[in-house]
C-alpha cells in the first residue's frame, strides 16, 4: 500500500508557503490555512486569547462586511470552520470548484486586512459566545473540567501546556482591542502560515490566484516562540476532583516524546495495545473479564513542545478507582516485560486504517499537508508516516512503555461524585 | 472552535495592509467579491444492483482510489419494532452480535477484527439496524466473512449478554449527567406521548432494558434478520465481478424466511404548546429543545422542509444562529433539523444558552417561527439557503462512508435509484411561496413542545411570564 500523494509546493515573497494537491474526482476544493500559533503562545494571566481571536477571524475584514464571510460561502454551497489547539490554529473551507477564488479572497482579506474591521462590539459579542462555548463544552458537562485539571497537574504553572486552550474565563475579561492588534501583528502574518489546496485544482491555476490575493500582504516580523525547559514530573502528582457525575473516572498522564520524535509512534502503538480496541489488554481485562470498568481509553496526545500519554478508565457502579489504577499499572508493567508480535500487528493495522481514513477526503488531506509541514517540515510526509508505523517492533514498543510510563511518575486525577472522595485512587498502588 | 459573522465596518477601497511594509497597491478592486462560477453537473455514484441466491439485495459502488471499503448490512427493522415494555431491544440485539457466533467467541471476534484493522459498528436507529464494517481494501475478504458470521450466526451467549446489558444499564445511568441526553429524552416523551414508539429512546430506558432477557434478543434476530428483509451496501476499492462470488460464499448460510413487516408509526395527536423544565440546580446553562411532530422521509414536502429548515436553523447564517449567537452572544450555537424517518419524526430546535437568557432564547425561537409563517423569506436569503443545500451535494459524495450512507438512505426509504439525479434542480426550484406554505403546514407555534434542562429556581418565573403556555416542572428521569 502506498500513501504517496503528490504535493506541489511554492512560496510567495512574503513567506507564505503553499501546498497544492490535485484530485479531480469530485468538483470541490479544500482550502486549509494553518497559523503557527496556539494557546502555547499565550502567557499566564492572558490565557484563551488565541481561541478568542480565532472567533474574530469570521467577523469580517476591511473589504468583507460583517456577516458576509459566512453568507458568501454558504450561498456558494461551501462549508467552513476553524479550530484552535495548544499548538496551532487552522481555518478550513470546502468549496465547489467555482468558488475557489471567492475562498482565496475571503481568506486573504482576513490575513491582510482584519484590524480595520475589528470593533469593541465584535470583541464583546464573541467573548460572550466563547463563554457560552466554555459552559456548554466544559462547565455543564460531566467530567468537563477533568482535562484542564489533569494538564494543570502535569505541567508547571509557567509551562505553555499548563492552561486549557479555551482559557480561564477571568483572563478573557481582560482582553481588549489592543491585545487583538498586537496578537494579529505578531502571529497572523504570511510567514507564520501555510496554505494547502486539495481537490479539483492544479498548481498552474492556484499559483496566480494565490499571488493575486495574498501577494500584497507584507511579511511580518520574526515570530517569537516559547522555549520552556522540557517538562518533567519530579514525583507523582495526585488530584481529586468532585463533579456532578454518577461514576468515578480515573485519568493518568505521563510526559512523553514530542510529535514525530523517536518514541511517539511507539506510544501510539502502546495506546492501542493497552486500550481502545476490544482485544486491547485493559479492555479485555477490565471491561470484558472482570467487568469493573464501563470503558477504557488510552492515547498519545502528541504535541509540539512534548506529548502526554493519557489513560482514562470509568468505573462500574460500586467500584473504586484504587483498584483500577492498580490494574492500569499492572498492565503497563506486563507490557514493559513483553509485547506479543500479534498484538503489535493488531495495533499497527488499526493505526494504518486510521491514517488512510484521514486521507480519504480532500479536507483531510489538506489538513494533513499542513500538519506534516508544521511538525516535520515535509507536507508530503504521509508515506513516511506509514513507514514509521512499519518500523515498530515489539521490543521498541516495550522499551518505550518502560522508559516513559513504568519508570516515570504520573499525574493521577480521580473524578468522583460529589461527596465521594472515598472512591478516589489512593497513593501507594504504584510499583 | 466554531465559526462566525457580525456587525462592523465596510470597506469600499483597498486599505493598506497592517504591518506597514511598502508594496505597490493592487491594481484591482479588493472590495468586489470574485464571481462564483456556476457549478458543473454532479456525477452521482454508479450503483450496481445485484441479488444473491438467498434473495439478499446487494448494492455496489466501485470507488477505486480510496484504498478502503465500507460494507453495511441494513436490516429493515429497528427500534420502532421494540415492544413498548422492552424498549431498547433492537439496539441491545445489535450491540450483542459481537459477543459470539456459532464458530467464534467474543474474544476471537475482537482479535480477528483488530488483526484486520477493521471496525464493526452495529446499531439500531428507529427504522433499521445497520451492521457497518470499515476495512482497508486488501483485507476485505476475511472481513466480509466475519461480518456475515456476525449477522447470520450470533449466539447471544449468556455471559456476553449480561455484560452488554450491564454496560447499557450503566450508560443509561450516566445519561443523567448529560443535559443534552436528558433534554432529548424528555422532549421525545412530551412530543409523542408514552404510547408512540418515537416517544421512547432507541437505547431504551433503565426500566425496559432491565426487563430484557437473552431470549428476546435471539427472537428479535430470528424474526427480523433475514436476507429478504435486508440489503447490503458495499462502497470502495472493489471490483463487483470478483466480489460477487465472495459475497455469495460469505452469505450463503443466511436462509430466507418469513418476514414480519410492521407499518411505520402514524402521527400522534399534537399537544398544545407547553414548557417542561427539568431541574438541574446550579446549572450555568439551560439546555433547550423546542419542536413538534414533523414529516416522514418519503413525504413530498421533504425538499421544501429542508430549505425551510436551512433558513431557520440548519446552517451558520440561519436566522436563529444569527440572532441568538451573532447578535446577542447568548449561545455557542443553535441548530434545527427535521429528523426524517419512516414515520413522522420530530422537528427539533436545539441550543444551550446562559441561564439568565433562557426566556429570551425561547421567545426568539417563537418569534422566528411566527415570522416564517407571516412573512415571505426575502429572495437573497432564500437563494442562499437553496444554494447551500443544492450545491453542497457533491461534498456528500466523497468518502466511502458518505456514499454508503447516501445509498443506504435511498434504498431504505424507497426513494428510487435516480432520486438524486434531479435533486439539485428540485432544491433550486423551491420558491418563497412554497417555503411559507411549508412553514404554515409544518411549524405551528400553538403546538410547540419546549423542554428546558436547567436551574428551575432561576428560569421558571421568567418562562411563565412569556405566556407561551403552561410551565411544568420535572426531575431528571
Amino acid at each position: 500500500m502506498s500513501l504517496s500523494l503528490t504535493v506541489e509546493t511554492f512560496a510567495l515573497a512574503n513567506g507564505l508557503r503553499v501546498f497544492v494537491h490535485t484530485d479531480r474526482s469530485i468538483p470541490i476544493v479544500a482550502v486549509n490555512l494553518w497559523y503557527h500559533v496556539g494557546s502555547k503562545d499565550e502567557r499566564p494571566g492572558r490565557t484563551g486569547f488565541a481561541h478568542l481571536f480565532e472567533h474574530l477571524m469570521f467577523e469580517g475584514s476591511a473589504h468583507v462586511p460583517a456577516g458576509a464571510f459566512d453568507e458568501l460561502l454558504e450561498a456558494a454551497g461551501a462549508v467552513n470552520n476553524g479550530s484552535t489547539t495548544p499548538d496551532r490554529t487552522n481555518y478550513w473551507m470546502v468549496v465547489p470548484t467555482g468558488a475557489l477564488e471567492l475562498a482565496l479572497w475571503l481568506e486573504s482579506d482576513r490575513m491582510g486586512w482584519l484590524l480595520p474591521a475589528t470593533t469593541q462590539e465584535k470583541l464583546d459579542t464573541q467573548r460572550d459566545v466563547v463563554k457560552n462555548e466554555c459552559r456548554q463544552s466544559y462547565e455543564n458537562r460531566p467530567y468537563g473540567l477533568a482535562w484542564e485539571t489533569l494538564l494543570a497537574a502535569l505541567y508547571p504553572p509557567e509551562h505553555p501546556y499548563h492552561w486549557p486552550t479555551i482559557g480561564y474565563m477571568a483572563d478573557l475579561d481582560t482582553a481588549g482591542l489592543d491585545d487583538v492588534r498586537v496578537f494579529f501583528r505578531t502571529y497572523y502574518a504570511p510567514n507564520n502560515a501555510t496554505l494547502a489546496l486539495a481537490g479539483d485544482v492544479d498548481v498552474e491555476t492556484a499559483r496566480p490566484l494565490v499571488e493575486r490575493y495574498f501577494g500584497a500582504i507584507p511579511r511580518g516580523p520574526a515570530v517569537p516562540r516559547p522555549t520552556p525547559p522540557p517538562a518533567r514530573l519530579a514525583e507523582e502528582r495526585r488530584v481529586v476532583l468532585e463533579d456532578s457525575v454518577q461514576l468515578p473516572r480515573l485519568y493518568m498522564a505521563w510526559h512523553s516524546p514530542a510529535f514525530f520524535a523517536p518514541g511517539d509512534a511507539e506510544l501510539d502503538a502502546a495506546s492501542a495495545i493497552l486500550a481502545g480496541h476490544r482485544s486491547s489488554r485493559l479492555y479485555r481485562e477490565l471491561v470484558m473479564e472482570r467487568q469493573v470498568a464501563q470503558d477504557v481509553d488510552a492515547f498519545q496526545n502528541s504535541g509540539f513542545l512534548g506529548s502526554s500519554f493519557v489513560v482514562v478508565v470509568t468505573a462500574r457502579p460500586g467500584v473504586g478507582l484504587t483498584e483500577l489504577e492498580r490494574a492500569v499499572r499492572e498492565a503497563l508493567a506486563s507490557m514493559a516485560a513483553a509485547i506479543e508480535p500479534r498484538e503489535l500487528e493488531r495495533a499497527r493495522n488499526h493505526l494504518e486504517t486510521s491514517l488512510v481514513d484521514e486521507l480519504q477526503s480532500v479536507a483531510g488531506r489538506a489538513d494533513r499537508f499542513n500538519l506534516y509541514a508544521y511538525f516535520t517540515g515535509d507536507p508530503g510526509y504521509a508515506q513516511k508516516d506509514l513507514e514509521r508505523l512499519r518500523r515498530l517492533t515489539p521490543e521498541s514498543v516495550r522499551d518505550a512503555v518502560r522508559t516513559y510510563l513504568v519508570d516515570a511518575p504520573a499525574a493521577v486525577l480521580s473524578v468522583v461524585p460529589a461527596g465521594r472522595r472515598d472512591l478516589a485512587a489512593e497513593a501507594g498502588t504504584g510499583r | 472552535m466554531w465559526f462566525g459573522t457580525a456587525c462592523g465596518t465596510m470597506g469600499t477601497r483597498p486599505v493598506a495592509p497592517i504591518g506597514g511594509a511598502a508594496r505597490a497597491a493592487e491594481d484591482w478592486d479588493r472590495a468586489t467579491p470574485p464571481v462564483v462560477a456556476p457549478p458543473g453537473a454532479v456525477t452521482l455514484p454508479a450503483v450496481q444492483r445485484h441479488r444473491l441466491s438467498n434473495g439478499l439485495t446487494v448494492l455496489i459502488v466501485e470507488k477505486r482510489r480510496l484504498l478502503v471499503v465500507d460494507a453495511r448490512v441494513v436490516i429493515r427493522a429497528g427500534a420502532a419494532e421494540d415492544p413498548p415494555e422492552l424498549s431498547g431491544l433492537a439496539s441491545l440485539t445489535a450491540a450483542t452480535l459481537e459477543e459470539g457466533t456459532a464458530t467464534r467467541s467474543a474474544l476471537e471476534i475482537a482479535d480477528e477484527l483488530d488483526f484486520l484493522g477493521a471496525s464493526v459498528d452495529a446499531a439500531a436507529t428507529w427504522d433499521a439496524t445497520a451492521i457497518a464494517m470499515h476495512v482497508l481494501a486488501p483485507r476485505l475478504e476475511p472481513a466480509l466473512e466475519l461480518l456475515a458470521d456476525l449477522v447470520i450466526r450470533p449466539t447471544f451467549p449468556e455471559d456476553g449478554f449480561h455484560r452488554k446489558k450491564a454496560e447499557r444499564l450503566t450508560s443509561l445511568l450516566q445519561e443523567r449527567d448529560e443535559p443534552r441526553a436528558v433534554a432529548a429524552r424528555v422532549f421525545a416523551e412530551r412530543v409523542y406521548g408514552p404510547e408512540h414508539p418515537y416517544g421512547r429512546q432507541a437505547v431504551g430506558s433503565r426500566d425496559t432494558v432491565d426487563r430484557i432477557g437473552r431470549d428476546a434478543l435471539a427472537d428479535f434476530h430470528a424474526r427480523h434478520y433475514r436476507p429478504g428483509n435486508a440489503f447490503l451496501v458495499i462502497v470502495g476499492d472493489v471490483d463487483a465481478a470478483t466480489l460477487l462470488p465472495v459475497l455469495e460464499r460469505s452469505f450463503q448460510g443466511w436462509a430466507p424466511g418469513p418476514v414480519a413487516a410492521s407499518p411505520p408509526p402514524d402521527a400522534p395527536t399534537a399537544a398544545p404548546t407547553a414548557i417542561h423544565v427539568v431541574n438541574r440546580p446550579g446549572a450555568p446553562q439551560s439546555e433547550i429543545r423546542a419542536g413538534l411532530v414533523g414529516i416522514p422521509r418519503a413525504s413530498p414536502d421533504y425538499i421544501p422542509a429542508v430549505v425551510l429548515n436551512t433558513v431557520l436553523g440548519g446552517a451558520f447564517t440561519s436566522r436563529l444562529n444569527l440572532r441568538l449567537r451573532q447578535e446577542m452572544g447568548l449561545t455557542y450555537g443553535v441548530g434545527s433539523r427535521f429528523h426524517f424517518r419512516l414515520g413522522p419524526g420530530p422537528f427539533v430546535i436545539a441550543t444551550a444558552v446562559a441561564t439568565d437568557a433562557t426566556d429570551t432564547a425561547v421567545a426568539v425561537i417563537r418569534d422566528e417561527i411566527r415570522r416564517l409563517r407571516d412573512e415571505p423569506v426575502p429572495e437573497h436569503e432564500l437563494e442562499r439557503a437553496r444554494r447551500y443545500v443544492a450545491l453542497g451535494l457533491p461534498r456528500r459524495l466523497e468518502t466511502t462512508a458518505q456514499i454508503t450512507a447516501l445509498v443506504a438512505e435511498t434504498e431504505l426509504y424507497g426513494l428510487g435509484d435516480d432520486y438524486y439525479a434531479d435533486f439539485v434542480d428540485r432544491v433550486l426550484a423551491v420558491d418563497a411561496d412554497e417555503v411559507r406554505r411549508a412553514a404554515r403546514a409544518l411549524l405551528d407555534p400553538e403546538r410547540l413542545t419546549v423542554v428546558v434542562v436547567g436551574d428551575v429556581a432561576r428560569v421558571e418565573a421568567p418562562l411563565s411570564r412569556l405566556g407561551l403556555g403552561p410551565v411544568h416542572l420535572h426531575e431528571v428521569p
